[in-house]
């Protein structure tokens, strides 16, 4: 039995990403309650495993009028991700704002917030927050460097988005799991490695075998997998 | 009574004839020798082992599974890489990748990694007691142990064992070792990297020699005090000097600045200085002219800064400078501090007169309103220069009569295997290495008022990519079997000869490479002799224009003479030729018009070029190449054939995909390459 507990509290602590022990806080009582709870920012992250989201995950508790809430209780949990603070009540604008801290493992971690209704119902909202491993960060500096340009209409200063420049077809965004969920990790690769027209779609898809190499296109692939939208699950193994 | 006679009754029955002592010995021993196997039949890596069998028996792949499970402890041993890990033992499944999807500890598969389990082994990369094979031993830190599992968020300083070059994977193992160098912590620090470079400072701090004819007393009181106050992208860290100390340092530093070279010229009095109007309206254009932006930044009205960071942000700049001192500045900074980056531009009196109203009416009014200064008297004067001392002021800063101390503050060669016992933690403070590290980083005066490391302005993610550096600096490393460790290379050419003076004027490697040693802002130019026609070239110099449209920063127009033009060109096209471009790379008769046809067609079609590159302006839009409209002017044919071939092989990094063409395609969209010329109406057919 101790030894089952002793595993458990490891695996927890694992999961948790070794991060501060918070003693765990007595549950707040809410002012006032609210019938909905809704997404402000930082819902959709991506960072390093076992590393913090860069912008506080921010929730904002409405009423029944579809006006902002002020303090509500609000409670957020995670498997394997951590909050500080784990639940607070929302300030003067009806929002809450809280720091993430993803788990260890690469994967995507399922970020519930939620709110106490009057009589006892919960209303909730589910985020998702993106620990990349190494073959996904590889991915990610690949496809910055020669991807994003054509393939993210939104633009950085130094690198003006190529997205409203190219002739039809529009090039999906590496995150539209609505279209890439669909087409096979093999399907992929072979796109990136031999251009649009090795699976009969448009040539503005350069060949790129010669430029990267079989490791950084999977990488590549890994990277569009952790970040689709909505999420991609992998085929079940035959 | 009865407990005594109930002992006799065991006593005699177990003892009580020879026979019987044999027997009960006999069962004591058998007893005590199975405490040890029966201990180890209860073992914690018996239970995973069994708790894996459980879990992949209903599975469809559970015979594969079953036959590759080696049961009993697993080791992984590599006995000149000091790896003795038994972690396997229990992580049985770090190998079978159709368990993917199972997230319980410790049977989850390794994610995807550079290096194979068995050369590198665990331990290595992740810390921890790898010949233990009880979850505390090897996870957490004892007595006996000190070094626990190192958190996933720092898991890149592993990499950094190895590998001093920029790897594509550990972003944060980057930015910590740009941020040591950029923010100075070497100026200070001695940190040896494990293949025996030392990491170099590239802030270059100003000399403050001269400081007395660049700025006064109160801004350098102003500055001590809260360097963010003046520049929110300064580095310079804050001593948390109190207001007396920091009026003796300002006195110091103005009493021991002497003239600078560019002092004794005397500055020619221009005619009519032009008026504030003039300046608002006309210095914007000199600034977007000298293209300052591509070094300095501002902040704009939203309180963003624009602009690059490779110079001194420019926000409040008038608030700082001496008007005097900022046209001599403009003219000559080498006149000022010989080893700056600065480029020496080639403006005359009206332009520079224009360019410095137009800097120095950047600035905030209220910022030196509340400094006022007592008079400076010698004995401020003598704190100042204790306190510059103490501090370590000259580690950074030439300072008259200071020389730069020698081991000022600890080395951090050997940082992140720092025994456990030497350091002091903080109350309260989860007592781990990465925990120290960051919070010493994050707040050193809270380990000590009396320390004398100031407080770096540093946001949560620079400061775990500092400490994810930091972590890389280990006994392990030091150790490393040579043939391990990646060294990035360091060259250290300059330009020789007359042309290599006008280059160092000019500061050119400010921004371009040359044969590995410069910056990344610019094109690397170390093969751009071979690349360019002269007549090209020659223009360019004259008024450089961007050749990426999407581009913000670029080349600045430094007003040089014809004389300096030719000198340049000339230098650029004898020294900076790569290998194999002799005239026979390519038959020029490759170059006809039936190849230049055909060329388009793979250009438009086959390739779909312009979907990055523009060879005509009125059809083409794209926006990432460089714009190929008149490459037939710019670019040598011989290089733009080579180019097709291999980008990569004469820009290394290049973000032009291997097109892989046939030896004729290149050809023959070499030949409709060459046919895009400006001034020639339209181009092809």
């Amino acid at each position: 039995m101790r030894r089952l507990s002793t595993a458990s509290m490891v695996v927890a602590m694992l999961l948790g990403g070794c991060g501060k022990r918070v003693p765990v806080a007595v549950s707040l009582t809410p002012k006032s309650f609210g019938t909905q709870i809704v997404e402000q920012s930082g819902g959709k992250q991506t960072t390093g495993v076992g590393a913090r989201l860069a912008d506080p995950l921010v929730v904002q508790v409405n009423g029944a009028d579809g006006n902002a809430v002020v303090g509500a209780l609000v409670k957020f949990r995670g498997d394997g991700a951590a909050f500080v603070p784990a639940q607070a009540l929302t300030d003067d604008s009806g929002q809450v704002s809280t720091i993430v801290q993803l788990g260890s493992v690469p994967r995507s971690y399922l970020l519930v917030a939620e709110t106490l209704k009057q009589g006892g119902d919960v209303a909730g909202i589910t985020m998702r927050g993106t620990a990349l491993g190494y073959q996904e960060k590889v991915g990610k500096q690949v496809s910055e460097k020669y991807c994003t340009m054509c393939h993210d209409p939104e633009s950085t200063t130094e690198r003006v988005s190529n997205f409203d420049n190219l002739a039809p077809p529009a090039p999906h965004m590496l995150s539209d799991g609505t279209v890439l969920n669909s087409i096979s990790d093999a399907d992929l690769i072979k796109i990136i490695a031999d251009g649009g027209p090795a699976l009969g779609k448009s040539p503005q898809t350069p060949a790129y075998r010669n430029t990267l190499t079989t490791a950084e296109i999977k990488a590549v692939v890994a990277y569009m997998r952790a970040i689709a939208d909505p999420p991609y699950s992998q085929p079940l193994a035959k | 009574m009865s407990a005594q006679t109930t002992l006799q009754r065991i006593a005699s029955f177990l003892l009580g004839t020879p026979a019987r002592r044999f027997a009960s010995i006999s069962l004591l021993l058998a007893v005590v020798s199975s405490i040890a196997p029966t201990r180890d039949l209860f073992s914690e890596w018996r239970h995973y082992q069994r708790q894996y069998r459980q879990l992949i028996q209903h599975r469809t792949d559970a015979a594969r599974l079953e036959k590759r499970f080696q049961s009993g402890i697993q080791q992984i041993w590599i006995p000149e890489q000091h790896v003795v890990d038994r972690c396997s033992t229990c992580h049985v499944a770090l190998q079978e990748n159709s368990l993917a999807s199972q997230t319980t500890q410790p049977f989850r598969p390794h994610p995807p990694m550079p290096h194979a389990l068995n050369e590198f082994g665990c331990v290595m990369c992740h810390h921890g007691q790898g010949a233990a094979t009880t979850v505390t031993e090897a996870h957490y830190s004892t007595k006996a142990w000190e070094q626990p599992i190192l958190p996933a968020r720092y898991l890149e300083a592993s990499c950094g064992q190895c590998h001093m070059e920029t790897l594509k994977g550990t972003p944060q193992l980057n930015q910590g070792r740009r941020l040591l160098a950029r923010y100075g912590c070497a100026h200070c620090h001695a940190i040896t990297q494990p293949d025996g470079t030392l990491i170099v400072p590239v802030d270059e701090p100003p000399s403050l020699e001269h400081i007395a004819e660049k700025t006064s007393r109160e801004w350098i009181f102003a500055w001590i005090k809260n360097p963010q106050a003046y520049a929110v992208s300064a580095t310079m860290p804050n001593f948390r000097f109190n207001d007396h100390e920091a009026t003796d340092i300002a006195n110091f530093l103005i009493a021991q600045s002497n003239a600078s070279e560019n002092s004794k010229t005397a500055l020619t009095a221009h005619a009519s200085l032009p008026s504030s109007e003039l300046a608002a309206v006309e210095g914007p254009g000199i600034y977007g002219m000298m293209f300052c932006a591509s070094c300095h930044a501002t902040q704009n009205s939203k309180g963003n800064l624009m602009g690059g960071d490779l110079a001194p942000e420019l926000t409040r700049v008038g608030n700082k400078v001496n008007p005097e001192w900022l046209r001599r500045w403009l003219k000559a900074p080498q006149g000022y501090d010989p080893k700056t980056r600065m480029p020496r531009y080639r403006y005359d009196e009206k332009q520079v007169a224009l360019l410095s109203s137009y800097l120095l009416a950047k600035k905030d009014d209220d910022f030196l309103s509340n400094v006022h200064l007592g008079p400076s008297d010698e004995q401020s004067v003598a704190r100042g220069r204790k306190l510059t001392a103490d501090y370590g002021c000259a580690a950074c800063h030439h300072i008259n009569g200071i020389s730069p101390p020698e081991g000022f503050a600890p080395d951090l060669s050997r940082v992140g295997s720092k025994p456990l016992f030497q350091v002091g933690f903080l109350r309260g403070m989860p007592e781990t290495l990465p925990d120290y590290i960051s919070g010493k980083i994050r707040d050193p005066r809270a380990f000590g008022p009396a320390l004398k490391m100031p407080s770096f302005t540093l946001a949560d993610g620079q400061v775990e990519a500092l400490t994810t550096a930091l972590l890389a600096q280990t006994d392990r490393a030091v150790t490393m079997p040579p043939e391990l460790v990646r060294s990035s290379q360091h060259a250290r050419y300059h330009p020789g000869g007359d042309a290599g003076r006008l280059m160092e004027d000019l500061r050119c490697q400010s921004c371009h490479t040359i044969n590995g040693n410069g910056g990344d802002m610019a094109p690397d130019l170390t093969n751009e002799g071979s690349a360019v026609q002269r007549t090209w070239l020659l223009d360019f110099m004259k008024n450089p224009d961007t050749l990426r449209p999407a581009l913000i920063r670029r080349m600045p127009k430094f007003n040089l003479s014809d004389d300096e033009i030719r000198k340049l060109c000339d230098y650029m096209l004898t020294a900076y030729q790569a290998p194999g471009f002799d005239s026979d790379a390519l038959d020029p008769r490759a170059l006809n018009s039936e190849a230049a046809a055909r060329g388009k067609e793979l250009f438009y079609t086959k390739y779909a070029c312009q979907s990055c590159h523009i060879a005509d302006f009125k059809q083409d839009k794209g926006y990432v190449g460089p714009a190929l409209a008149d490459v037939g002017d710019r670019l040598t044919p011989v290089w733009l054939y080579k180019w097709l071939k291999d980008p990569d092989a004469l820009v290394p990094g290049t973000a032009m995909p291997n097109p892989h063409l046939s030896e004729q395609e290149a050809r023959d969209m070499t030949a409709f390459l060459v046919t895009r010329k400006a001034k020639k109406k339209g181009g092809g057919k």
